[in-house]
């Protein structure tokens, strides 16, 4: 699935937008996950997850630069996220199947706190952008 | 799948908060189904212009679907400790006369997550989502069971 130009846009205007939530939003996003999707918790047995935890707020900013970093190099995501590519694939290796999930949570996220912009349309963007992130982030698995 | 009282009667409350079969921005489930992941296209052919998201956001048969989607959804509600039995004929008919892959049970499942999400806002903490993560996951797997 490829991003279109429109959604390169719709992409880009959301998270300007949101500017500096977006480490509110990625920490969210994380107990979201784990919430609704405990088996994501055994990547993370070593931190705090209770509600609130500094660990998981660290975290979620360092998600959320991550991002940030993508939408600005949304044209070339395989340099752009070269190195977090290695880190998944060589010392991480989060099971492909959970980067739906946090997508899915960062939908959630994204759509509670900007219902107005979180059109149909941008929506997808959204959508596709995670999905392309996360096919980067798994691309050296195997 | 074992649904809990608490979680019956959390969900009892937001779906009565929300009129869920009335509930208007509900009403553009089946439209965001279609527009964000258009391949689910391929189970409507026969309801009419589908060529753009203006088409589909207007489109009345796609309405009708997401509020017989939805009042579905009222009845899981209602019939959380039997989910199987309760969706027995739909799955039936799902797999047997509509042939969807119930892979689409669980996109628009997430897809009314998100639709409930920017409506309650803040509100639909994570512990809420949960909630719900589980019921479209139970509906989900009751409409897959008679597959075969």
């Amino acid at each position: 699935m490829v991003l279109s130009a429109a959604d390169k846009s719709n992409v880009k205007a959301f998270w300007d937008k949101i500017g500096s939530h977006a480490g509110d939003y990625g920490a969210e996003a994380l107990e979201r996950t784990f919430c609704c999707f405990p088996t994501t918790k055994t990547y993370f047995h070593h931190f705090d997850l209770s509600h609130g935890s500094a660990q998981v707020k660290a975290h979620g900013q360092k998600v959320a630069d991550a991002l940030t970093q993508a939408v600005a190099h949304i044209n070339d995501l395989p340099n752009a996220l070269s190195a977090l590519s290695d880190l998944h694939a060589y010392k991480l290796r989060v099971d492909p199947v959970n980067f739906k999930l946090l997508s899915h949570c960062l939908l959630v996220t994204l759509a509670c706190h900007h219902p107005a912009e979180f059109t149909p349309a941008v929506h997808a963007s959204l959508d596709k952008f995670f999905s392309a992130v996360s096919t980067v982030l798994t691309s050296k698995y195997r | 799948m074992m649904v809990n009282m608490s979680l019956a009667t959390c969900l009892g409350n937001s779906s009565r908060a929300l009129k869920v079969s009335d509930f208007p921005p509900a009403m553009v489930l089946s439209h965001r189904l279609l527009v964000v992941y258009p391949w689910t296209q391929r189970f409507f052919d026969n309801f009419g212009n589908l060529s753009s998201t203006s088409a589909i956001m207007g489109n009345p048969k796609v309405k009708a679907h997401g509020k017989k989607v939805l009042t579905s959804f009222g009845d899981a509600i209602k019939n959380m400790d039997n989910l199987k039995g309760a969706f027995a004929k739909l799955s039936e008919l799902h797999c047997d006369k509509l042939h969807v892959d119930p892979e689409n049970f669980r996109l628009l499942g997430n897809v009314l997550v998100i639709i409930l999400a920017s409506h309650f806002g803040k509100e639909f903490t994570p512990d809420m989502q949960a909630m719900w993560q589980k019921l479209v996951a139970g509906v989900a797997t009751a409409l897959a069971h008679k597959y075969h």
